[in-house]
C-alpha cells in the first residue's frame, strides 16, 4: 500500500510573544484564587499556628520537640495515617465499580440513586453517624436476621465503638467523591475505546486495565486524595462511632484547642497535619502528571447502556445491594427515626417541626432554616464556581510549576482542622475588614472546601480537551474568552454541573465553619438539627431527625434537578 | 495581586501575641500562597496599644485614644440605640419576647453570637480579647471558671440585682463573673426498666460498681463534653483525689460506655429515650421535666428520675468583657439577665434553674424537677488547678 | 465469507436493523452505503459482537458468531474518528491487538513495523497519538485494525472525518491497499463517491433494511427506487405514468421499449406489465440528457425541449448547465434540468434546446415506503 506520508507542517508562530501572552493570561486568572486562598486560609491558618507556636512572640522550638516526642501524640498520628489509608481504599473498591454503575449503566431509578448517594456527603456528621450507630449495634436488622436463620444461639454483631465501623462510615460518607468524581468522567470516555481493544482482541477485563483504568487515573487520583484527606481528618466519625478510645489529630487539635487551650500542642498538630497533607498532594501530583493525557470525551447520554449479558447484569446487582445496604439503610433509619411517636408510627414531629412557633433565640422555624440554607448553599456554589474555574483554567492552560501549585494548595483546605481555620479566622479576620461576624463569611468560609472539588472535577476534564479544537476556534479567528466560551464551556458544562451540585451537597450540610462564623439569627438546616439535638425530650429528637430527612431530600431534589439539566450537547462539534 | 490589606484603624494589639520574625512568615506564607496577607508584618508591632477603659485605666499604659472610640464613649454614655453584643455557647436560648421587653425597656438592642460549645466559647473569646467579638460572654461555668479569671477577662460589674441572687453562687470575688443559672449534672435512670427488672435504682455512686448493675450505666468524655467533665469532679469531690480512680477502674470492669457527646449518650445508649439499651445515663436534673414537656400527650409522671447523690452542680456565669465597645449596653443587660423575667423564662428554654431567689419556677419544673440540697461541688479554683490532671488520668484509666 | 442472516438489531425497543440478509464474498469489498441513522455502524457492530444480535445469525467462513465475545471473533473494526488509545504510543496503538493475542514481543514489533510500512508510516513508532495530523490517525487506526490479521476488516465511516483533499488521494489509494491485504472488508460510508469508488458491490442501507445491492455501475445505471436513486447522487427524476407502450413524462411522450427499468426483483417492478395506467417515477441519468447546438437535430426517438440556461458551471473539460424548461406541462410547475455540455453553452438568459434520450431514462420501482 503506498499511502505516502505527508511531511510533517512546520508551523512555526511568534512563540515568545505567545508564550508571552499565554504567561500574562495564566496569572490574570490565578490572582483571585490566589487572593481568595491567601486571605480566607492561609492567612488565618498562619496566624492560629504562630501564635501557639511563639506564645511569646519568639518561636519556641521546645514546644515542637515536646510534642513529636510525645508517644501519645505518635500513636494518634500512626492510627491517623493508618486509618486513612486503609479507608481510602476501602472507598475506592466499594465505589469505583459503584462509579460504574451510575454512570455506564442505565437502569430505572438511576438518577434518583446517583443524586442519593451524595445525601451522606451532605448530612452532618452526628445525625447520620447516629443513624448508622443504630445499624451495628446488637439491635440491628443484621441482628435480627441472624437470631431469625439461627435462632437465640445466633451470635450478636456488635460494630459500635470499632475501628471497622470507622472504615464502614468513611465508606459510606465518601462514595459519592468517588462516584461524582470518577463517574463524571467516566460518563464521558469515549465507549468506543473499549469497543477497540476488545475487537482487537482483549478481555473485557484486560480492556479496562490497559485502556479505560489509565485514562480514569487522574479522576481517580483526585478521588483518592480528596477520600484520603477527609478520613485523615475524619472528626465526627471518629468520635460517634471510634468512641472515645480513638483519636486522629483532627480530634486532638479540636481538643487542645476548644478544650485545654493548649495552642502549642494544636499549633504543632496542626503543622504536623499540613505536613502529611502537603506530602499526599505531592505523591498526588506526581501521580496525575504523569497521567494526564487529551482525550475525545463523548456526551454522557450517548454512553450509557442498559445493561446486558450476564457479568453486566451480576454487576448492576452488586452495585444495588451496596448501595442500598451502605448508603440508603442508614438514611432510612433516619427517615423511620423522624416518624416515631408515643403511639407508634405518624407525622407529630414533622407537624411540630413546620408548625410549633416556640419564639426563642435558638428555636428556628423550618422554613427560616431551609431558607438560610439555600441561601448560603447558593452564593458558597458561585464563589467555588468562580474561584475554581478560574484556578482549573489556569491550570489546564499553563502546566507549569506555579498553576500546580495553586492547584494543590487549593486542595489543603480540605485537610485542614476546620477548628484551626476557624480559630484562625477569628483572631486574623478582624483586619482591615472585621468579617468575623459578617454573614459574608459562611459561604467563603464554605467555598474554601468546596473548591477543590471544582477544581478537581474540572481540571481532568479541561485538560483531555483536544488542545487543537483550541487552535482551531483561534486561527478562525475566535479571541481566547470566545474560545472558551465556545469551544470548553459547552463540553465543561457537564462537568460544572457536577461540581455545582458537589459545590452546594458542601455548603447546604456544612456545619463545622458555620459554627465559627454564624450569627444566630442566621441559622442553617445543620444548625438548626443541632441546637434540636443539644436538648432533652423525645419530640425533640424525632423534630432532628425529621429536620435531617428535610435536609436530606432537598439535597437529594437539588442534585437531581442538577443532574436533569443539560448544557449543550457535550462531543459534538 | 499583591493588594496588601492596609493595617485598618490601628485595631489594638498587644505586640507580644504578634510579633514574629519576617523569615518564618515569609516561609508560611509562601507554603501557603498567602500573597494577600501577608503585607502586614513587621508593621504592626509598633502599634502597641490597649484599648482604653474608663473602670480600668491601669490596663491600658500606652492609651491613644481615637476619634472612633470617643464616639464609642459618647455612645457609652446614653446606650439607647446601640446595640449589645452576647457572646455565647450553642445552647444559649432565650424566649425572644424577653429579650424584646429587654430592648423595649432600654432601647439597647441584643445581638446573640453563638460560638461553639461552652469551652469552644471561652477559648475563642479568649484567643480574641484583643479585638472582641462582642461585649459580654455568657456561659462560662464553674468547671471552666478559673480560666476565665486567670486572663481577667471581665470587667468587675455591682449589678443592683445581685442582692436578689443566692450567695452560694457568687464565686468571684472580683465580681466580674455574675451567676445567672445554676443546675445540676445528674445521673439519670428509666424508671419503667427498674420497675420491669425489679432492680433497685441505685442509691449511691459505689452502687454502680456492684455487678448487679454490671452494662447499665452510659457516661459522656470528660474531654469532650460538660456533663462527663461535671461527672468526673462528680466522682473526685465523692471519692476524693486519692479514690476516684479506682472507682473509675472498677467502673470499666463493669462495662461501662463512653461516648464522646451528650446526644449520643442520651439519645443512642440510654433506654429511657427508647434509642439505647441502658437505663443509666449521664445527664442533667432537669431532664425529667424536659421529657414530660416534650412528649405528646404529656403523661403523668416522668418517664425517667434522677438519682440525687450523683449529682454534681454546675453554675454559668456572665462577665462583661475587658474591652468591650458597648459596655454601658453591657451593664444594662447583665442587670436584666439577673432579674425576674430573664430568670423565669430560663427553665423551659434552657433547662436550667433560675439564680435569683423571687423568681418563681414554671410549674413542669415544680412537679417533676428534683433540686438536690447538697450537691457535690469543687471549688472553681481547685478545678482551674486539676482539671486537665484530672481528665489526663481519667483518660489512662478508662479509654487506654 | 462474511453472511448476516435474518438479522434483526434494537436499542431498546427501539429496532435499528430489521430481518436483515446480507453476503460479503471472500476478498470482496463491500460497502454499505446509508445515510446517517440508518444502522449501518450497528451493524458493524453486531458483527464485532459490541451489539446483541435480537434475533437472526452471523457467520464468518462458515463459522457462527453467535456465542462468540468480541475478542474471540478474529474480526478488525476501525471505528468512526478512530478510536485511537490517546494514552498511547503509536506503536502502542498499532501493537495492541498483536500483544493481547500473546504473541512474543519480537513478533509483536514486526507486525506493528510491517502495519504501518503497509499504511505509509514506516518509522513513526515512537510518536504520540495525539501529535498526529487527521490523515496520520486515520492511517494508524487502520494499521491498528490489520495488525492482528483478521479475517474480516470492518471500517466505519473511515474517510469521515477527513478534508477533501485527503479524502480523494485516500480513495485512489485505499483500493490497492485492501488488495494487498487480502482479506473480506466492510466497509460503511454516507458517501456514494467513496462507495462507488472503492466497493467490489455496494448495499444500500436504509432505515435498516438493505434497499438494493450489486455492483457500483449496475447500481448507477439500474436503481430501483427513488431513494437509490437520489442516494446515489441521481437527482434528476420525474413523476411518469407508463400507459400501454408508452411512458407519459410532463416533458412529452417516450417509447416505452426504449425505456429502461429497475430489473426484475421485486413483482411491484414491472409497472407496466399490470396492463393499467400506473404512476411511478423516472430518473434521467446525466448522460441522457445532451444540449443541442443551435443548428443540430435531435436522432431518432429523441425527446426534445426548449429552456433557458439559468446558470453554467465549469467542471473542466465540460460545462454542466442548468435549463429552466419552457411550459411543458399542464401544472404549470418549472422543470429545471442538468445537461452536459462538451462546448460553450452561453451565458445565463441563452436559449437553448435539450435532447433526452429514452436510453437514458430509468423507470423506477414505486415506493413502497411512501
Amino acid at each position: 500500500m503506498s499511502l505516502a506520508a505527508r511531511p510533517a507542517g512546520t508551523r512555526r508562530g511568534p512563540r515568545r510573544q505567545r508564550r508571552l501572552r499565554r504567561g500574562l493570561a495564566t496569572a490574570g486568572l490565578l490572582a483571585l484564587p490566589v487572593v481568595f486562598l491567601g486571605w480566607f486560609f492561609a492567612w488565618p491558618v498562619t496566624a492560629i499556628v504562630w501564635e501557639g507556636l511563639a506564645p511569646a512572640g519568639e518561636l519556641e522550638l521546645g514546644v515542637l520537640s515536646r510534642a513529636v516526642t510525645d508517644p501519645a501524640v505518635r500513636s494518634v498520628a500512626w492510627f491517623t495515617l493508618w486509618q486513612a489509608v486503609l479507608s481510602t481504599i476501602l472507598t475506592l473498591l466499594v465505589a469505583l465499580p459503584g462509579a460504574y454503575t451510575l454512570s455506564r449503566q442505565r437502569f430505572r431509578g438511576r438518577g434518583f440513586l446517583q443524586a442519593a448517594v451524595t445525601v451522606p456527603f451532605v448530612l452532618p456528621t452526628v445525625v447520620v453517624g447516629s443513624a448508622f450507630l443504630a445499624l451495628l449495634g446488637p439491635r440491628s436488622p443484621v441482628n435480627a436476621a441472624l437470631v431469625g436463620l439461627l435462632g437465640d444461639a445466633a451470635p450478636t454483631l456488635d460494630l459500635r465503638r470499632t475501628v471497622t465501623a470507622i472504615l464502614l462510615a468513611h465508606v459510606f460518607f465518601n462514595y459519592a467523591v468517588v462516584v461524582r468524581t470518577v463517574g463524571g468522567l467516566w460518563s464521558m470516555l469515549d465507549p468506543r475505546l473499549e469497543d477497540a481493544a476488545r475487537v482487537l482482541g482483549a478481555s473485557r477485563w484486560r480492556a479496562f486495565r490497559e485502556v479505560t483504568w489509565p485514562l480514569l487515573t487522574p479522576a481517580i487520583a483526585a478521588s483518592a486524595a480528596i477520600v484520603f484527606l477527609f478520613t485523615f481528618t475524619s472528626f465526627g466519625v471518629v468520635l460517634i462511632l471510634g468512641g472515645p478510645g480513638r483519636a486522629t489529630i483532627e480530634v486532638e487539635i479540636h481538643r487542645a484547642t476548644t478544650q485545654l487551650l493548649d495552642l502549642p500542642l494544636a499549633s504543632t498538630l496542626a503543622l504536623l497535619q499540613l505536613v502529611a497533607v502537603l506530602a499526599s498532594l505531592a505523591v498526588y501530583g506526581r501521580l496525575t502528571r504523569r497521567a494526564q493525557v487529551q482525550q475525545r470525551l463523548v456526551a454522557s447520554d450517548t454512553t450509557r447502556r442498559r445493561p446486558h449479558g450476564r457479568a453486566e447484569r451480576a454487576l448492576l446487582t452488586t452495585n444495588l445491594v451496596v448501595i442500598i445496604a451502605l448508603v440508603l439503610s442508614p438514611l432510612a433509619v433516619l427517615v423511620e427515626r423522624s416518624l416515631i411517636t408515643a403511639e407508634g408510627y405518624g407525622l407529630d414531629n414533622w407537624r411540630r417541626l413546620l408548625t410549633d412557633d416556640a419564639a426563642t433565640v435558638l428555636a428556628v422555624p423550618a422554613a427560616d432554616a431551609v431558607r438560610n440554607s439555600l441561601l448560603f448553599g447558593v452564593s458558597a456554589t458561585l464563589v467555588a464556581l468562580v474561584v475554581g474555574t478560574l484556578a482549573a483554567s489556569a491550570a489546564a492552560l499553563e502546566r507549569g510549576r506555579l498553576t500546580g501549585l495553586v492547584d494543590r494548595a487549593l486542595m489543603v483546605p480540605l485537610g485542614t482542622s476546620a477548628v484551626t481555620v476557624g480559630f484562625g479566622f477569628l483572631i486574623a479576620l478582624d483586619r482591615p475588614l472585621d468579617l468575623r461576624g459578617s454573614p459574608l463569611l459562611v459561604p467563603l468560609a464554605q467555598a474554601l472546601i468546596a473548591t477543590p472539588f471544582v477544581v478537581r472535577t474540572l481540571l481532568p476534564v479541561l485538560r483531555s480537551i483536544d488542545g487543537r479544537l483550541r487552535e482551531a476556534a483561534a486561527v478562525l479567528g475566535a479571541r481566547p474568552v470566545r474560545v472558551w466560551r465556545e469551544v470548553d464551556l459547552p463540553i465543561v458544562g457537564r462537568a460544572l454541573l457536577v461540581a455545582a451540585g458537589f459545590s452546594f451537597a458542601i455548603a447546604v450540610g456544612e456545619f463545622g465553619a458555620t459554627v465559627f462564623v454564624a450569627r444566630a439569627n442566621l441559622p442553617t438546616m445543620p444548625v438548626a438539627i443541632f441546637r434540636l439535638l443539644g436538648r432533652p425530650g423525645v419530640a425533640n429528637f424525632g423534630q432532628a431527625m425529621a429536620m435531617s430527612t428535610l435536609l436530606a431530600a432537598i439535597t437529594a431534589a437539588a442534585l437531581l434537578a442538577i443532574d436533569r439539566l443539560r448544557v449543550g450537547q457535550i462531543g459534538r462539534f | 495581586m499583591t493588594a496588601r490589606p492596609t493595617p485598618g484603624r490601628g485595631h489594638p494589639t498587644s505586640a507580644p501575641h504578634r510579633r514574629r520574625p519576617g523569615w518564618l512568615t515569609a516561609g508560611l506564607c509562601a507554603l501557603a500562597l498567602t500573597l494577600a496577607a501577608c503585607g502586614d508584618d513587621g508593621v504592626e508591632p509598633d502599634e502597641e496599644t490597649e484599648p482604653t477603659n474608663e473602670e480600668e485605666p491601669e490596663e491600658a499604659p500606652d492609651a491613644e485614644e481615637e476619634p472612633e472610640e470617643a464616639d464609642e464613649d459618647a455612645a457609652a454614655h446614653d446606650p439607647a440605640g446601640s446595640t449589645v453584643t452576647l457572646l455565647t455557647h450553642d445552647s444559649f436560648d432565650i424566649s425572644e419576647e424577653v429579650l424584646d421587653a429587654f430592648t423595649d425597656e432600654t432601647g439597647v438592642e441584643v445581638e446573640v453570637v453563638p460560638l461553639g460549645d461552652a469551652g469552644t466559647a471561652l477559648n475563642q473569646t479568649i484567643l480574641t480579647r484583643d479585638a472582641p467579638q462582642g461585649d459580654l460572654l455568657f456561659g462560662v461555668d464553674n468547671s471552666f471558671l478559673s480560666r476565665a479569671l486567670d486572663e481577667e477577662l471581665f470587667v468587675p460589674h455591682d449589678s443592683p440585682t445581685l442582692e436578689e441572687v443566692d450567695e452560694r453562687f457568687l464565686l468571684d470575688p472580683q465580681g466580674g463573673a455574675l451567676p445567672v443559672t445554676y443546675g445540676d449534672v445528674c445521673l439519670n435512670y428509666d424508671v419503667a426498666w427498674f420497675e420491669e427488672e425489679g432492680l433497685e435504682v441505685p442509691s449511691d455512686l459505689t452502687d454502680l460498681t456492684d455487678p448487679a448493675y454490671e452494662g447499665l450505666l452510659a457516661v459522656t468524655n470528660p474531654a469532650t463534653s460538660s456533663p462527663g467533665l461535671s461527672f468526673l469532679l462528680a466522682t473526685v469531690d465523692r471519692f476524693g483525689e486519692d479514690g476516684y480512680l479506682d472507682f473509675w477502674t472498677d467502673l470499666a470492669d463493669n462495662d461501662v460506655v463512653v461516648t464522646d457527646g451528650w446526644s449520643e449518650a442520651y439519645y443512642d445508649e440510654f433506654s429511657g429515650t427508647g434509642g439505647g439499651d441502658r437505663p443509666l445515663v449521664v445527664s442533667y436534673a432537669s431532664s425529667p421535666p424536659a421529657e414530660v414537656l416534650f412528649a405528646d400527650p404529656q403523661p403523668d409522671d416522668a418517664p425517667t428520675g434522677v438519682i440525687e447523690a450523683s449529682c454534681f452542680r454546675q453554675i454559668e456565669f456572665v462577665g462583661i468583657l475587658d474591652g468591650a465597645e458597648n459596655e454601658a449596653g453591657a451593664r444594662l443587660l447583665v442587670d436584666f439577665m439577673l432579674g425576674q423575667a430573664f430568670q423565669e423564662d430560663l427553665p423551659l428554654t434552657m433547662f436550667v434553674f433560675p439564680v435569683n431567689t423571687e423568681a418563681a419556677l414554671p410549674e413542669v419544673f415544680e412537679e417533676h424537677a428534683v433540686i438536690p440540697d447538697e450537691p457535690l461541688e469543687i471549688d472553681p479554683a481547685e478545678i482551674g488547678e486539676n482539671r486537665e490532671a484530672w481528665i489526663e488520668a481519667w483518660t489512662s484509666t478508662v479509654l487506654r | 465469507m462474511l453472511a448476516l442472516h435474518d438479522v434483526t438489531l434494537a436499542y431498546d425497543d427501539h429496532v435499528v436493523v430489521e430481518r436483515l440478509d446480507l453476503v460479503a464474498a471472500d476478498r470482496e469489498v463491500l460497502c454499505v452505503l446509508g445515510p446517517s441513522g440508518c444502522g449501518k455502524s450497528t451493524l458493524l457492530r453486531a458483527v464485532a459482537g459490541l451489539e446483541p444480535l435480537r434475533s437472526g445469525t452471523i457467520h464468518l467462513d462458515g463459522r457462527d458468531l453467535s456465542g462468540l465475545r468480541p475478542d474471540q471473533r478474529q474480526v478488525g473494526l476501525m471505528f468512526q474518528e478512530h478510536a485511537l488509545f490517546p494514552h498511547r504510543s503509536v506503536a502502542d496503538n498499532v501493537g495492541f491487538g498483536p500483544r493481547v493475542h500473546g504473541l512474543d514481543a519480537e513478533v509483536v514489533r514486526e507486525r506493528v513495523s510491517s502495519a504501518l510500512e503497509l499504511v505509509g508510516l514506516a518509522g513513526t513508532e515512537h510518536r504520540r497519538v495525539d501529535q498526529l495530523s487527521g490523515g496520520e490517525r486515520q492511517r494508524v487506526a487502520l494499521a491498528r485494525a490489520v495488525a492482528p490479521r483478521p479475517r474480516l476488516l470492518m471500517l466505519d465511516e473511515p474517510l469521515g472525518s477527513l478534508d477533501r483533499a485527503l479524502q480523494t488521494r485516500l480513495l485512489q489509494e485505499l483500493p490497492e491497499g485492501f488488495a494487498e491485504l487480502g482479506t473480506t472488508v466492510v466497509y460503511v460510508t454516507h458517501d456514494q463517491d467513496e462507495a462507488l469508488a472503492l466497493a467490489d458491490r455496494v448495499a444500500v442501507m436504509r432505515a435498516g433494511r438493505i434497499e438494493q445491492q450489486g455492483p457500483p455501475d449496475r447500481l448507477w445505471r439500474a436503481p430501483r427506487t427513488r431513494f437509490v436513486a437520489g442516494f446515489l447522487g441521481l437527482d434528476q427524476q420525474l413523476p411518469v405514468e407508463v400507459m400501454g407502450d408508452t411512458v407519459h413524462t410532463p416533458l412529452g411522450q417516450l417509447p416505452r421499449a426504449e425505456v429502461r427499468r429497475a430489473e426484475a426483483g421485486a413483482a411491484a417492478g414491472d409497472v407496466a406489465d399490470s396492463g393499467s395506467p400506473a404512476a411511478t417515477y423516472a430518473v434521467l441519468l446525466p448522460e441522457s440528457i445532451r444540449l443541442l447546438a443551435p443548428a443540430e437535430t435531435a436522432r431518432n426517438n429523441e425527446l426534445v425541449v426548449t429552456g433557458t440556461v439559468r446558470r453554467r458551471r465549469f467542471r473542466g473539460d465540460h460545462q454542466q448547465v442548468s435549463v429552466e424548461l419552457d411550459d411543458h406541462t399542464s401544472s404549470g410547475e418549472t422543470v429545471t434540468l442538468n445537461a452536459l455540455a462538451l462546448r460553450d453553452a452561453g451565458g445565463p438568459g441563452t436559449a437553448v434546446r435539450l435532447a433526452i434520450d429514452p436510453r437514458g431514462v430509468h423507470l423506477l420501482q414505486p415506493d413502497e415506503r411512501e
